[in-house]
């Protein structure tokens, strides 16, 4: 039960989840098997007031180390939309992934609603 | 002369008595290494203040009065004796010698012997219950006399008799006060001042004699004595408190030839020199230009005077410290009644002229002395309201020019009425005259980084003495921030140009439900992770929703949707609510069970309850899901709101208990639990004085006394620990829970964002004094409005756990993935003292290695 898939797949548009698993302004997570076959956590964020509406990004927090940013507030900075890491409260942009206090960055992934369905680019 | 011949042979310093004037200058010396300092004092108890010696009778013990520890002493390397009378000063071979027979060299003596209350020599005077009000030995001799006493008499209508008078009232006494002048107080205000402070005094039940000499204490007829005056006229009393003045110490220094006023007291030079030029002498026993200053500031100058002048300090140029008179100016509330008097208030000065406005409905009277020439104040008297004091002693003491009319700095509501803007004060005028705190002092404070007023406060100790100058403290500093542009800014973050007290009054009054209607109507942006939590707080407190319901689902921290404290490894904690730590055994089993099955840390919280860590999210409904029925109910440990109400076991099981503070204990938590407010809440009750609950270090303090409860707001302990302040005494249940009810309510509504009440109070403008006003006479006209809102907080709690285990859609949402079942790999323990503990970075293991097996060994699954 380590890897969910083991073959090497081709990156496509795949679906997650039905909007009504999103919750409004709030994160959800989900597991995903990258292209090297290993699980990846993805913090999804529905903000419908915001621009794009939906973001993906890493779940992983590379300063409190642990997989929590989807429990993370979201909100924006100077306009630019973040989620606040809920341990030491830094701010990560979910348009870039780029955190707005310290050198770091998390991976930000293409993410899409199709007919009620949530997709994720990977 | 080389330093290390000074280290060798230290110059030893002798002190002879450790009142509050004594010690400052054992600290004012100890600064400098050169010197040994050995105290000598009579008395049984180290240094303690005798300025506030009134709130013993208050409930402040010993402890809470002293001013000093063994320990300080020991850290400061100065010796001390108790219970050490010095009996011989040897002037030629320089020692000193004690009742006990030991000597001790002096290379410098410092007397600071202080004085003792005039007794004066009435036939009759030394019987049982004739006593004085002077030190804490005093004070309980009082206390044990007046509780076989039923009338009390005070000999003495001065500023100290008055406060004595003040005491055996609070102690049930019918109170009478014994003046020989015609009027009280007759030193520091006139006789219009003297007149309107009487009227007051006897409304408040205490009946005043003037004009009397009393020439014999007898036998009573109705009572146990009777004070027979010269008049002819009679007074039957229990009790006798001479409050007649004071008189230096100054038996040591006459009996060994140091020069002596007239009148007594120890002469003594600008350096605070006796005749004897290795003997100084400080505070009340010191004589300075033939006048004995009985306040403790220039006791406080004196000290410092003697200390540098010893240590040889001189000023940048070159000028010796010396003392060179004290203003005696002073405000201080008198039984209730405002009372303040500054500098000339008899108006003695030669041309002297005064203006008068007297209010005698309200029970208000002003008088302000100035020059000839109207150019200058030289002295006031106020009685019933003493707001002009500060404003009227700055004009007094920097001698600003007045306006043309310096009547309208007295008179109420003259529309022009001249302001003294804090600019015109020069940097040299004192604005704490407790700590000798000037305005040159308050704005180096902000050079230095302060940053609010709080910061000025705790770096300057401006304004933590008397308090009287708080609100001058305030705006000094406010001025200097304004004009360096460092605007007073109160927005929570950029999306809202408000102060949670602001938001709070919009949503209470537009009757705004959601965060995004909010938002909408006078917010910018999508919020962000300070005003979201802090609308969640203010729609919680106003309206009590369940916090996950869905419109404020978003706005709360982790901490809050999760129901539980996030660790750092994104586990969480599990704390039931164990109301006043007193759990069944059956109840104590259960935690035990589900902490053993979950596989969970377990601690006992400092707040006398159990925390469970290690919880996964989605372990969360399941271990809650038992818990609940077995009973508990959400701690609240992740919210901001009330936590405990720690308390011991009170009356019902404890020799010295005199209250059930278990009880009360038990039913405040359930009161007030899942009230949200800008900060966590913790309350303390002991059921004695003891205070084994530690009471007075949390945000609500209740103390059982004989006749109820002693109440104390604004402790904390934590990072910067404070002292309750005693708000009311001697409380009824139900008066005890009306007040905790408005206090509670009010700090919910004008708290700022993560604001605890130790820093609310604080920054209340008016402090204590102005919150009884609010929540005991109600100035502000809405007590009805707390009291309802707390009602309907009271009577709409729900356990937020019992209303998610039972909600299947809030329960989605503790699901570690949305589209998988799996746990986060992340989260790994290791074992420590038998109990799991996270693992850290080296321990953990890859999970892209793992083998399933071994996985589920480690990550420890349900």
């Amino acid at each position: 039960m380590t890897n969910l898939t083991t073959e090497k797949a081709e990156k496509s548009w795949r679906t997650i989840c039905e909007t009504t698993d999103l919750v409004k302004d709030s994160g959800i997570s989900a597991l995903i098997a990258n292209s090297a076959g290993e699980d990846e956590q993805v913090a999804i964020f529905h903000i419908p007031n915001s621009e794009e509406k939906i973001y993906a990004v890493g779940n992983y927090d590379p300063i409190g180390q642990a997989n929590v940013l989807y429990r993370g507030l979201v909100g924006c900075i100077n306009d630019e939309p973040v989620v606040s890491s809920p341990l030491y409260k830094q701010h990560y942009s979910l348009k870039t992934g780029r955190c707005l206090q310290e050198e770091q960055t998390i991976a930000v992934y293409d993410i899409r609603i199709e007919n009620e369905q949530v997709q994720l680019f990977y | 002369m080389s330093t290390d011949k000074q280290l060798l042979t230290k110059s030893n310093i002798v002190v002879v008595g450790n009142g509050m004037v004594g010690h400052h200058f054992v600290e004012e010396m100890a600064k400098n290494p050169n010197y040994q300092i050995t105290v000598l004092s009579a008395e049984s108890r180290l240094a303690y203040d005798r300025v506030h010696l009134s709130e013993y009778f208050a409930g402040k013990t010993a402890d809470d009065l002293a001013m000093t520890t063994p320990e300080h002493y020991e850290e400061l390397g100065v010796t001390f004796k108790t219970n050490a009378k010095v009996i011989l000063i040897d002037k030629i071979v320089q020692y000193v010698t004690t009742e006990s027979g030991e000597t001790y060299h002096y290379d410098k003596l410092i007397l600071a012997t202080g004085s003792y209350p005039f007794v004066p020599p009435i036939p009759g005077k030394d019987q049982e219950h004739c006593l004085v009000y002077r030190t804490i030995d005093d004070l309980e001799d009082i206390a044990a006399s007046a509780k076989e006493s039923k009338v009390g008499v005070v000999i003495g209508g001065g500023l100290l008799g008055l406060e004595a008078a003040n005491a055996i009232k609070q102690l049930g006494l019918q109170t009478h006060v014994v003046e020989f002048a015609p009027q009280l107080m007759g030193v520091q205000i006139d006789g219009g001042g003297g007149r309107l402070l009487r009227e007051k005094i006897e409304d408040l039940g205490v009946q005043v004699h003037t004009s009397k000499a009393t020439s014999v204490i007898e036998k009573g007829d109705t009572s146990r004595y009777k004070l027979c005056f010269s008049d002819d006229t009679e007074l039957e009393t229990d009790l006798i408190l001479f409050s007649a003045g004071i008189r230096p110490y100054d038996n040591l220094a006459r009996e060994f030839d140091l020069t002596l006023g007239e009148r007594g007291g120890i002469v003594v030079n600008n350096q605070c020199q006796t005749s004897d030029e290795n003997i100084y002498a400080i505070g009340e026993c010191a004589l300075w230009n033939n006048f004995i200053f009985g306040l403790v500031a220039p006791g406080y100058t004196m000290a410092k005077v003697a200390a540098k002048h010893i240590a040889g300090i001189t000023s940048e140029n070159g000028e010796i410290a010396a003392f060179t008179g004290a203003d005696m100016s002073t405000k201080l509330k008198l039984m209730g009644v405002e009372v303040g008097s500054i500098g000339d208030a008899h108006g003695k000065t030669a041309g002297a002229l005064t203006y008068t406005y007297e209010n005698q409905p309200e029970g208000v009277y002003k008088k302000i002395v100035v020059s000839a020439d109207k150019k200058n104040l030289l002295g006031a008297v106020l009685i019933g309201d003493t707001s002009d004091y500060d404003t009227l002693l700055q004009y007094m003491l920097n001698a600003i020019e007045l306006p043309d009319s310096p009547e309208g700095l007295i008179l109420p509501m003259a529309a022009d009425k001249p302001t003294l803007g804090v600019d015109a004060l020069p940097d040299t005028a004192t604005i704490c005259s407790c700590h000798n705190v000037t305005k040159g002092d308050i704005i180096a404070s902000i050079d230095a980084g302060a940053m609010t007023v709080g910061d000025v406060k705790s770096c300057t100790k401006a304004g933590s003495g008397c308090g009287g100058c708080a609100a001058l403290v305030k705006s000094v500093a406010d001025n200097e921030f304004e004009k360096r542009g460092v605007e007073v800014k109160k927005d929570i973050c950029e999306h809202f140009a408000y102060s949670r007290r602001e938001l709070f009054d919009i949503v209470s009054v537009e009757k705004i439900k959601t965060f995004d209607e909010l938002l909408e109507k006078h917010g910018r942006g999508l919020g962000c992770e300070i005003c979201k939590p802090v609308a969640g707080s203010v729609l919680a407190s106003v309206w009590n929703d369940y916090i996950l319901k869905k419109p404020h689902l978003s706005l709360q921290d982790t901490n809050d949707t999760y129901l539980g404290n996030m660790q750092k490894d994104g586990t969480y904690s599990v704390v039931p609510r164990i109301a006043g730590g007193e759990i069944t055994p059956d109840k104590l089993i259960v935690l035990g069970e589900v902490a053993k099955k979950y596989n969970l840390y377990t601690k006992i919280t400092g707040g006398a309850r159990v925390d469970l860590f290690g919880a996964r999210v989605e372990q969360l409904p399941p271990i809650w899901k038992e818990l609940v029925e077995a009973g508990f109910e959400t701690g609240h440990a992740y919210g901001k709101s009330l936590r405990t109400v720690k308390s011991c076991v009170g009356s019902t099981w404890c020799r010295y208990g005199v209250q059930d503070s278990m009880s009360m204990a038990i039913d405040l938590e359930h009161r007030y639990k899942g009230l949200r407010a800008p900060h966590k809440i913790k309350f303390g009750v002991s059921g004695c004085t003891r205070e084994c609950a530690e009471a007075q270090g949390k945000d609500i303090g209740i103390i059982a006394t004989d006749n109820g409860w002693n109440l104390y707001v604004a402790g904390n302990g934590g990072m910067k620990p404070r002292h309750g302040d005693l708000f009311a005494t001697d409380l009824d249940d139900e008066t005890l829970v009306n007040y905790v009810d408005r206090i509670l309510m009010f700090y919910v509504q004008t708290g700022d964002r993560l604001q605890r009440t130790s820093t609310w109070m604080d920054n209340l403008e008016g402090g204590l004094a102005y919150l009884q006003d609010v929540i005991i006479k109600d100035s502000l006209g809405i007590n009805d409005v707390l009291e309802t809102q707390m009602q309907s907080i009271v009577g709409t709690y729900q356990c937020e756990w019992k209303t998610t285990i039972e909600d299947p859609e809030a329960l989605k949402r503790f699901q570690p993935f949305v589209n998988s079942d799996k746990s986060d790999s992340n989260i790994q323990f290791v074992t420590e003292r038998e109990q799991i503990r996270p693992a850290r970075g080296q321990e953990k293991i890859d999970v892209k290695v793992i083998d399933a097996t071994k996985k589920e060994a480690i990550a420890e699954e349900a």
